[in-house]
């Protein structure tokens, strides 16, 4: 088996389908690596394949405490989108949207990336002010954005509550057209392939549970499968950032909070993009299958449960209803809890460390899913030079100290609020 | 749903507190002679433990004060709560 292609299809339609073979291999660990990527998520996997891919690092192991995938790369609302402000960030999730663009081919696997818009609702002038602002800055940066009136909304989405007796009326949004979703099972399994098809050995049921040490050097990392040698390590484990990093006596900028997210029943096309409330936190599209994905706000408390409490639940469908009153006898058929690396600053870390050979992929708060390629790639940079890419220049972990924060909100050291 | 019980108003549900962090940091006793290590690992590091978690709530919709809370993380289980100067133990 080679590519995955329209004439594989066909041979194998014509053959039913007998010639297709496991995507990745599941071999037994090695005496050493000379790099290994703790997690199995769509961090880690990318930061393999682009070790391989971009580096010819290929004596690479993805070590994984569960299954691949079965983390926050799965557990997200698949939403891409690169409408950032400042330029520590806005640069290094375009290159990520990017990387989107041409995935699927870079791959050969579809990871069903659809451009279908993210639109951001405004409900009152100076949220258009603020997002007049925004859209500037992107454009700036030469990221797309568009801002709309309330017709220009209207024209896209005309199911959400336009009446007079709106709580919180509809004045306009900003639109990013290139935005969309993509099938997060596939970008952890297209990643795993690319890997493993260089060379990468995937590791599953691989849990962590300690470090072997000479001073400030990682010889080795203890594991459920036995100890493995390593040249260089890096932990891409968001969500379980402090509780590895404990076992180095390391202390990190990170909260961990739970995250949850819901699909209903599926429905007939209702939502052509991704919409997300602007009086409130909520977001919302439709999968392929029809089913509307929806999210809001974290628990607001530090948790490693993943699964979530009522209240939130009771949040985000009352800011889906105020943003879309059609939705209310809908019902939800499914909701899960994902545990996110809440940052100080509300952004990621892809840094050096105070170790020699251990690099650090963490913080990712709400948003890690649509970082997937631009976070493999800068960290799989970082890893084989020693040193930052030119997109994760900005996300060192010693920002803390030195003060050069990226707090997007302008929100403070609070962990929950970002 | 999260009950935690305040030490002035009893048993109360988690939507009338405001969650207010780790109660573990303790912001530098003479802030002039701090350095900015000392502030660094005040305002940004956190132990971030898996399990109990001592922490804040701020009782906001009830009596306003803050109510220290012993907490397991991994279970959401109320394991003690007490007044900010109390030191909690789970079983309490």
């Amino acid at each position: 088996m080679a590519e995955y292609s329209v004439f594989s299809l066909i041979r194998e339609g014509l053959t039913g389908h007998k010639g297709w073979i496991r995507a990745w291999r599941d071999p037994e660990p090695k005496a050493s690596y000379d790099v290994i990527v703790i997690g199995g998520g769509g961090h880690g996997l990318a930061t393999a394949y682009y070790l391989a891919r971009n580096h010819g690092i290929t004596n690479v192991a993805v070590v994984e405490k569960g299954w691949i995938g079965g983390g926050n790369v799965g557990r997200n609302t698949t939403i891409v989108r690169s409408n950032y402000m400042l330029d520590g960030n806005a640069h290094f999730y375009e290159h990520s949207l990017k990387l989107w663009e041409g995935l699927s081919r870079d791959l050969n696997y579809n990871v069903m990336f659809s451009q279908r818009g993210v639109l951001n609702l405004a409900h009152s002038d100076g949220q258009m002010d603020a997002y007049a602002r925004r859209g500037n800055m992107m454009r700036l940066n030469g990221i797309d954005a568009e801002l709309l009136d309330r017709d220009g909304v209207r024209r896209l989405y005309p199911h959400l509550d336009y009446s007079k007796d709106a709580r919180w009326p509809i004045y306009g949004g900003l639109l990013q057209p290139r935005g969309g979703t993509a099938r997060h099972d596939a970008v952890a399994w297209g990643f795993a392939r690319g890997a493993d098809r260089r060379g990468v050995d995937i590791l599953q049921n691989c849990e962590v549970i300690g470090f072997e040490r000479d001073g400030d050097r990682i010889t080795g990392v203890k594991t459920t499968r036995g100890t493995i040698g390593c040249g260089r390590v890096g932990m891409a484990v968001a969500g379980n950032t402090s509780r590895v990093a404990a076992m180095l006596g390391w202390k990190l900028p990170i909260e961990s909070h739970v995250l949850q997210a819901f699909v209903t029943e599926p429905l007939k096309p209702l939502i052509d993009g991704v919409v997300t409330y602007g009086a409130g936190h909520f977001y919302i599209s439709q999968s392929d299958k029809g089913g509307l994905v929806l999210g809001g706000d974290i628990d607001f408390h530090n948790s490693y449960a993943q699964r979530g409490n009522l209240p939130v639940v009771e949040n985000v469908m009352a800011n889906g209803l105020a943003m879309m009153p059609n939705i209310g006898r809908v019902r939800i058929l499914r909701s899960w809890g994902g545990i996110m690396d809440m940052s100080m600053d509300g952004s990621p870390i892809i840094s050096k460390t105070p170790f020699d050979n251990l690099y650090l992929n963490a913080g990712w708060c709400y948003g890690g899913f649509k970082a997937t390629p631009g976070s493999g790639y800068a960290f799989a940079h970082t890893i084989a030079n020693d040193a930052p890419h030119e997109t994760n220049r900005a996300m060192g972990l010693d920002r803390f100290e030195s003060g050069h924060l990226l707090d997007e909100g302008g929100k403070g050291p609070t962990p929950k609020l970002h | 749903m999260i009950r935690i019980t305040c030490p002035h108003c009893g048993p109360r549900d988690q939507d009338e507190f405001s969650y207010a962090g780790d109660a573990t940091k303790t912001r530098p006793a003479d802030p002039a002679a701090a350095s900015a290590a000392d502030w660094h690992d005040y305002v940004y590091l956190r132990d971030n433990p898996a399990g109990p978690h001592l922490e804040f709530w701020h009782h906001v919709y009830g009596c306003r004060h803050y109510v220290k809370v012993l907490r397991d993380v991994t279970s959401h289980a109320v394991l003690a709560s007490g007044r900010p100067d109390e030191t909690l133990e789970a079983g309490e």
